[in-house]
């Protein structure tokens, strides 16, 4: 329980406070027009439902403002900027946005239909009133403004037209009742087309204006090609060079290219280290926009530039915490592995100039992969930080473990055979690949074993099955005492 | 626009559609409002939308993930063969069936709404799109050297024991041990 609550307390009480506004807002604006003098001949036209009607329309107004912040990734990246001295967690609740923001939009779903309903009362209501079917009071105040000096109470004022179409024409001729149409459709609209896949399509999202111009004035900037290389297993590596573009560990940016895709863009995690004078992406064949990219550069002529390529970014994830870590255990599933080739590129560069503001003093990373292939361009970077790392005699910094999820019975004999040699038969590593599955159990044990008493931050970027698994064990391996070795789990998502 | 698609998105649309017609028509009904009669019809069409509408669509490409339960909506709209397959149908049934909802303001939102799914499957059609039942996949016999994914080893392969695993170099004869595991040259 105590573990629950170091993981999850702040985000439980920042939904606690929302929930607590939006009642509050409810309430006392249900009230005020239920109980208000001021509303006491508009309650007789059109009883409680004009309060059901205005205090949802509160918590619209409250939940309309929250809707687009956890997503403002440009604002987001601001303010994780600017929370640097208010620790871990604030920055931590940063990454649970996308949660929060499926929350905010079910309420103004749920507000908008109570809304929609109680309006759709008060307009058949008041069209009654205005036609007199109704006691002698209510006939009377809709007659208001029907003589001279004198203002309506009733907004239905015309009788000339087909009473059954009175409604439909009052809201389609009426400032309020047009843009309450238009925005509820637009509402419909965002909602139904973001069903689609991860891909962000731009509809008429004119809320976006915003953060789009942003990113086109970004897109504007040339991106220069450094270079383009072709990996094995269909994952391309870019080297891409921009003005003014300056990175932290783990970013992401997104990029688009007008060749392929007027409209869309995609989200990429930098496989480069800020220390370098360039940012890289290494992207895997994985859908039609990926495919087709690596369809143009494998037909370009040699040293030729790549297609014009706009880039939106950088945006901060949870991997920018690392360093902040004693001990960081680092968890990348199949690709999931780029953000980390990042951290420990980052890492060697900072070996390298001896920065000595450096936290962690250790390291664990696990990598994740079904097949051997995918291995190759990763590995490189491994034995090149291998023999950096012996050199230097800091050996213990760095723990990696690699393991084979996917596996055959030739893989098998071959391994068999030659487990003796001091290097890998797979990497050609000095650590030996691992076959199956980590026992997390261990691992989280010998972690804690290693370290008794430090903060240990756990950064997976992988499938959500994995994450739940992760996040089970670091409270599970994770004191209550402050003295003793704590947990953190943090999920990068998209 | 890439291989969006539009089929997946009309499917949502009129899923909605079906659910705002639907609750149009109930609160017109039971409020008693003038042209009730167009609200009841709302509640059937936004019934029936909402039942031809729930089984999603096997995906031209990718991992189709299904609705709750859909299974034996998939079997009903399956059965009416080249009518519930075929999205020009669909643009116009909708087209169709969206209209008595313009004639009051409570179904007036679910008629609109209706007319855009009606729009984007008809351009889902044009793609040359169509709809595909989600059906349970059939148990294939696995290919014997095929590599599994889904249990993987959770025991290192066999190796002799620690004390021979030592390199005797000094002693060859010695180090000649009986496998107790048949080797094969394959």
């Amino acid at each position: 329980m105590g573990n629950w609550i170091i993981n999850n307390g702040l985000s439980a009480f920042i939904v606690v406070v929302w929930m607590g506004i939006n009642l509050f807002l409810f309430v006392w604006f249900y009230l005020l027009y239920d109980t208000g003098d001021a509303f006491f001949y508009t309650r007789h036209l059109l009883g409680s439902a004009l309060s059901w009607a205005r205090a949802p329309a509160a918590v619209l107004n409250f939940n309309c403002m929250l809707i687009l912040l956890p997503v403002c990734r440009n604002l987001l990246s601001l303010l994780r900027g600017s929370f640097v001295c208010c620790g871990r967690t604030m920055r931590k609740q940063l990454d649970k946005n996308l949660t929060f923001h499926k929350l905010v939009a079910y309420m103004i779903a749920l507000m908008t239909a109570v809304h929609t309903v109680a309006h759709l009362l008060n307009v058949e209501w008041l069209n009654n009133s205005r036609r007199g079917m109704y006691d002698v009071l209510s006939t009377a105040l809709s007659n208001l403004s029907d003589s001279e000096n004198t203002t309506y109470l009733n907004p239905v004022r015309r009788i000339d037209i087909n009473a059954q179409q009175t409604p439909t024409y009052f809201v389609f001729t009426s400032i309020a009742g047009l843009t309450g149409v238009v925005i509820t459709l637009a509402l419909i609209l965002i909602i139904t087309s973001s069903m689609e896949t991860w891909w962000w399509v731009i509809g008429p999202m004119i809320l976006y204006v915003c953060e789009r111009v942003l990113r086109f004035i970004r897109y504007m900037q040339r991106v220069q090609y450094r270079k383009i290389v072709m990996h094995p297993s269909k994952v391309l590596e870019l080297q891409l060079v921009k003005d003014g573009f300056k990175m932290e560990v783990g970013q992401y940016v997104f990029l688009n290219c007008p060749a392929i895709s007027q409209l869309e863009w995609h989200p990429f995690t930098m496989t480069s280290a800020p220390e370098e004078d360039f940012f890289s992406v290494h992207i895997r064949s994985a859908g039609d926009w990926t495919d087709k990219l690596i369809d143009i550069v494998q037909n370009l002529p040699e040293g030729a530039q790549g297609p014009k390529m706009g880039v939106d970014g950088p945006f901060g994830t949870a991997s920018e915490d690392v360093f902040d870590y004693e001990v960081s255990m680092l968890v990348g599933a199949g690709i999931g592995v780029t953000p980390f080739a990042s951290i420990l590129k980052s890492i060697w560069y900072k070996f390298k100039i001896s920065n000595s503001k450096l936290r962690t003093r250790k390291i664990y990373f696990y990598w994740l992969c079904r097949e051997t292939h995918a291995f190759e361009w990763f590995s490189d970077l491994l034995q090149v930080l291998e023999k950096e790392m012996e050199e230097r005699g800091m050996g213990n910094f760095l723990t990696y473990k690699l393991y084979l999820t996917g596996w055959d019975q030739n893989l098998r004999f071959h391994e068999g055979v030659h487990f003796e040699e001091d290097t890998d038969v797979v990497t050609g590593l000095k650590q030996k690949t691992h076959y199956g599955r980590p026992a997390w159990d261990k691992e989280f044990e010998q972690v804690r074993k290693e370290n008794p008493t430090s903060v240990v931050g756990t950064f997976l970027c992988g499938p959500a099955v994995l994450a739940k698994v992760l996040e089970k064990k670091c409270a599970k391996y994770s004191d209550v005492d402050p003295r003793k070795t704590k947990f953190y789990f943090n999920k990068e998502n998209f | 626009m890439g291989k969006i698609e539009w089929a997946m998105w009309a499917n949502e649309q009129a899923l909605a559609s079906g659910l705002i017609l639907l609750t149009g028509g109930i609160v017109g009904v039971a409020g008693q409002f003038r042209g009730w009669p167009f609200a009841a019809y709302a509640v059937a069409a936004g019934v029936f939308v909402c039942l031809l509408e729930y089984p999603r669509s096997k995906r031209a490409k990718g991992t189709s993930v299904e609705r709750t339960g859909q299974y034996c909506f998939t079997v009903c709209v399956k059965s009416f063969g080249p009518v519930t397959r075929n999205y020009y149908v669909r643009a116009f049934l909708h087209a169709a069936i969206c209209v008595p909802g313009g004639f009051m303001l409570a179904t007036v939102l679910g008629c609109v709404c209706l007319g855009i799914a009606s729009l984007i499957y008809l351009a889902a059609a044009i793609r040359g799109e169509h709809w595909e039942p989600i059906l349970p996949q059939k148990e294939t016999t696995r290919k014997t050297d095929a590599v599994s994914v889904r249990n993987p080893p959770e025991m290192p392969p066999p190796r002799p024991p620690p004390e021979v695993r030592r390199k005797r170099v000094d002693d060859l004869e010695g180090a000649a041990y009986e496998n107790p595991i048949p080797v094969s040259d394959k």
